[in-house]
């Protein structure tokens, strides 16, 4: 739990922001610097219309949003930060009508900074569909 | 006198060059999900992200979500790539139905971001340092009020279309 908010408020805070709620994100787990989020397939978040793949875009706002979650729920954070850098490799296209699920780990903190990284899978799990590093900033540093 | 080709007319032309955009930016769903549109000026392609509630990621702020600001940018990259591989065949008349190429895929894309996202409406351009057979590296900018101060920037591999030799 972070010092500022419970584990369930963090969780509930990422999940209902509103480009969250459009993309139908869901919070699984948050706490102690983790988080784990999903995202169902939906024909509206297609890039690739010839294959149904879900677009790049929606994958990074899946892990923007993980990663933010999990850095707010680090034991030593109060607050909410924003993102300084996101960097995604895509590994393999998500198979279409599967849900992707992202699990993020603060692995370091400063004063100033969280550091964290992620991983997406869909049904598949021994074969990540992304991997993503993030910055963010750290509130009240 | 030597015979010469008469131009064809403008309306002709453009009428060609905007249906080959939209039928490019059309044929992906998540570009209408997110409410993006394309404007084309001869060649050059700016993306617009008109401000809509459903964008914002900190409603304390409020300030659009960071993940909604970088997948502008990629889609961004990636039309700004498609067009630019279309658009030989469409300036030689190529109609774009019998043209239109499979879109590239994204390799890496890292974001940076500058400044606060604000509650109205974006826009971004996409330079293509490089595009090679299989790959391109592309840069790509988004601003709002004032373009000299972006609030992101981002920069990505993509792996081109196979083409038919």
């Amino acid at each position: 739990m972070s010092v500022g908010y419970t584990d369930e408020q963090i969780r509930e805070f990422f999940v209902t922001l509103p480009h969250a709620a459009a993309l139908g994100l869901t919070g699984e787990r948050v706490g102690d610097g983790q988080a784990v989020m999903s995202m169902p397939w939906s024909e509206r978040l297609v890039g690739d219309p010839a294959s149904g793949v879900v677009h790049g875009g929606a994958v990074s706002a899946l892990m923007d949003t993980c990663c933010g979650a999990a850095a707010m729920s680090h034991p030593q954070v109060s607050g909410a930060g924003a993102t300084l850098g996101l960097r995604i490799d895509y590994m393999r296209p998500a198979t279409p009508g599967q849900t992707i699920r992202a699990e993020a780990i603060c692995h370091h903190l400063t004063r100033t900074v969280a550091f964290v990284r992620a991983v997406a899978v869909d049904e598949d799990e021994s074969r990540p569909v992304a991997t993503a590093t993030g910055t963010f900033t750290v509130a009240g540093a | 006198m030597p015979s010469r080709s008469v131009p064809e007319p403008v309306q002709v032309v453009k009428q060609r060059r905007d249906e080959a955009l939209a039928a490019l930016v059309g044929g992906v769903p998540y570009i209408a999900f997110l409410g993006a549109r394309f404007e084309r000026r001869g060649d050059e392609l700016t993306a617009l992200l008109p401000y809509g509630d459903a964008l914002i990621g900190n409603p304390l702020l409020p300030a659009l979500h960071g993940g909604a600001t970088a997948a502008f940018l990629e889609m961004t990259a990636i039309i700004s790539l498609g067009w630019a591989v279309l658009w030989p065949c469409i300036e030689e008349g190529v109609a774009a139905a019998d043209a239109l190429p499979s879109l590239p895929k994204t390799i890496d894309f890292t974001v940076d971001f500058l400044r606060t996202g604000l509650p109205r409406d974006a826009y971004a351009r996409a330079s293509i340092t490089r595009v090679g057979r299989r790959y391109a590296s592309v840069k790509a900018e988004a601003w709002q009020d004032n373009r000299a101060r972006p609030f992101a920037q981002a920069a990505g591999h993509f792996l081109m279309p196979a083409r038919d030799e």
